[in-house]
């Protein structure tokens, strides 16, 4: 169960939710500490892991910086709800193995606060706080088989099965 | 059944006679960028999976180019990481400080970017490249760790928009004006996933240099490629610049291919744009927004750093003095050796210029040229986000060399016309 924090319209973009001036790093811990840091200064004091971000049109667009997936999911976001996403943040979320969900319903039924537990296989998302369920269609097979592998390089290694260690 | 060109090139990507937007594949790469701010995670990653591989380390380029010079120690350390790995398995297109520059602008220059070709790289920019009728996009940092690896990705095929150049340019109104317009018509997620090819006459009169400007911007509409086909300019590109002289396969759209939409421009009835903050899509004629007093001009970046800006840029302010802080970059270090040889530093240092070296920079609010609060940059790049080039309460406009340009001398937006 996490807690919804409800960023009520589109085009969130890479430079809001991890600015240029700390990709200097690639620490997921370090850049969790800018998350959304352009957007909501206080978003970071208040998250808590297993909460969830929810956002209009083109959540993550710009940059391709997997950045902004790394400082989402270090900061203990365990989703993006959005209604839509822009095409590098989708890509490099499912090869990071980090779910999100597309859903207008969602975005619309969902309110700053709220708490939600979320069943990605089921595809149900259960607003406790207003005790309505949502359901939202689950990311396409291929993307989901990546998502479980846990990201696109254990999906690589287990088809490859192994002959991608071997020194070039 | 038909196909569109960008359908083409990545049908044969794929080893398949045809493919049909939405169609997952797994596509050939011919080309993989590598740069300093994405890369050295790639790197990381691949060691934690204890994978120490390159599919071929000649169709590896390699450019530190966001941070470089060095900015910073950290940033140092990821130049390091970058470095020894790119020693350790020899690639062969390595392009150390002296020769690195914004990679959209070095790798057509130094010769890597071939018709027909698909091409990745770390930086969602990298659709720069389908100006030369080849397939290309921007990636992060796990796909390239598989690109590096494998030669290979997984795409979904994209829907094609048509967009239709009719009429040709007037005087002051650059291909940067063109793609501000399409920006501003279709919004930044009106081409979400989808390829937006570009015909018509007004690419006639552009420059490769020119076509790249636009294409370059394809992901400010949520592109996942920009693409435009191959004529007589792209063939003499290729043939000065070219590195691999073999063959190269040219691809066109079918005529009856599809197209989830087609917008057409007059683009003789266009005027110089400035996209306002903090969204590409913004853009409105000049007219709207002239004299809104501005504290920086920055002419450079892998959308408006190439000769040809350059020199726009300079003729304008030949003979005139900046009122501003007034910042160019050339992209490259062949630009910036021609730039020089041409006479253009002189004009700049006359006018009160610095000039920088090739770098992303203040582009993306690295360094050399980040803004203070409230300060407002007139910028030849390509994004004006919140916080795009420093402060979160810092304003970019986006607007063509010539009219950076010509608001350098004012120290207010000012239309470029009225210096010609």
């Amino acid at each position: 169960m996490g807690t919804a924090h409800v960023y009520r319209r589109d085009h969130v973009n890479t430079d809001e939710i991890i600015p240029a001036r700390y990709l200097n790093t690639d620490d997921q811990a370090d850049l969790a500490k800018h998350c959304l840091e352009d957007l909501d200064p206080d978003f970071v004091n208040k998250v808590k892991p297993g909460d969830a971000i929810v956002a209009g049109e083109d959540f993550g667009c710009g940059s391709s910086r997997e950045h902004a997936v790394w400082a989402i999911r270090g900061a203990g976001i365990q989703t993006v709800i959005a209604k839509s996403f822009a095409r590098i943040f989708y890509r490099n979320a499912i090869n990071c193995g980090f779910y999100i969900i597309e859903s207008s319903d969602a975005v619309e039924r969902i309110s700053d606060g709220d708490e939600l537990e979320i069943d990605y296989k089921a595809g149900l998302i259960r607003n406790k706080t207003t005790g309505r369920n949502i359901r939202f269609s689950p990311l396409p097979d291929f993307a989901r088989q990546i998502v479980q592998d846990g990201g696109l390089l254990n999906h690589i290694l287990k088809k490859s099965k192994h002959s991608l260690k071997k020194e070039s | 059944m038909s196909m569109t060109i960008t359908e083409k090139i990545l049908a044969r990507a794929a080893g398949l006679k045809k493919v049909v937007a939405g169609q997952l594949i797994d596509a050939q790469l011919d080309v993989v960028l590598f740069i300093d701010v994405t890369g050295p995670a790639a790197i990381k990653m691949l060691a934690e999976k204890g994978i120490d591989k390159v599919f071929d380390r000649e169709k590896i380029v390699v450019t530190p180019d966001h941070f470089q010079p060095a900015k910073d120690i950290q940033s140092a350390e990821l130049h390091k990481r970058l470095d020894d790995w790119a020693k350790r398995h020899k690639i062969k297109h390595y392009y150390k400080i002296g020769r690195a520059g914004v990679c959209h602008a070095l790798l057509p220059e130094q010769g890597h970017i071939r018709p027909g070709e698909v091409i990745v790289g770390p930086d969602s920019h990298t659709c720069t490249y389908g100006a030369f009728a080849a397939f290309s996009t921007g990636i992060g940092s796990t796909d390239l760790a598989a690109a590096i690896a494998t030669g290979k990705l997984w795409f979904r095929v994209p829907a094609s928009m048509k967009f239709v150049l009719n009429g040709s340019l007037p005087a002051g109104v650059y291909s940067k004006d063109v793609i501000l317009a399409v920006i501003a018509r279709i919004g930044t997620d009106g081409a979400l996933y989808k390829a937006m090819e570009f015909v018509g006459p007004a690419l006639g009169d552009m420059s490769m240099e020119a076509r790249m400007t636009m294409t370059n911007m394809a992901i400010e509409a949520g592109a996942k490629n920009g693409i435009i086909g191959f004529d007589k300019v792209t063939k003499q590109y290729l043939d000065e610049h070219l590195k691999d002289k073999k063959e190269y396969t040219i691809f066109e759209s079918d005529r009856d291919a599809e197209y989830t939409a087609v917008e057409e421009f007059d683009c003789s009835k266009l005027e110089p744009m400035v996209a306002l903050p903090h969204l590409p899509s913004n853009a409105v004629p000049i007219g709207e927004c002239a004299g809104k007093k501005m504290d920086q001009a920055y002419i450079g970046s892998c959308t408006n750093g190439r000769i040809e800006d350059l020199r726009i840029a300079a003729k304008i302010l030949k003979g005139r003095q900046v009122a501003i802080r007034t910042i160019v970059v050339p992209a490259t270090p062949t630009i910036w050796k021609q730039a020089k040889d041409e006479g253009l530093f002189d004009i700049f240092y006359d006018a009160g210029c610095v000039i920088s070296a090739p770098t992303c920079g203040a582009c993306l609010g690295g360094f050399m040229g980040v803004l203070a609060e409230g300060e407002k940059c007139v910028s030849t790049t390509n994004r004006n986000f919140v916080g795009r080039m420093g402060h979160p309460k810092s304003e970019v406009y986006l607007a063509s060399p010539a009219t950076a340009a010509a608001s350098a001398v004012e120290g207010k937006l000012t239309d470029p016309r009225r210096f010609m």
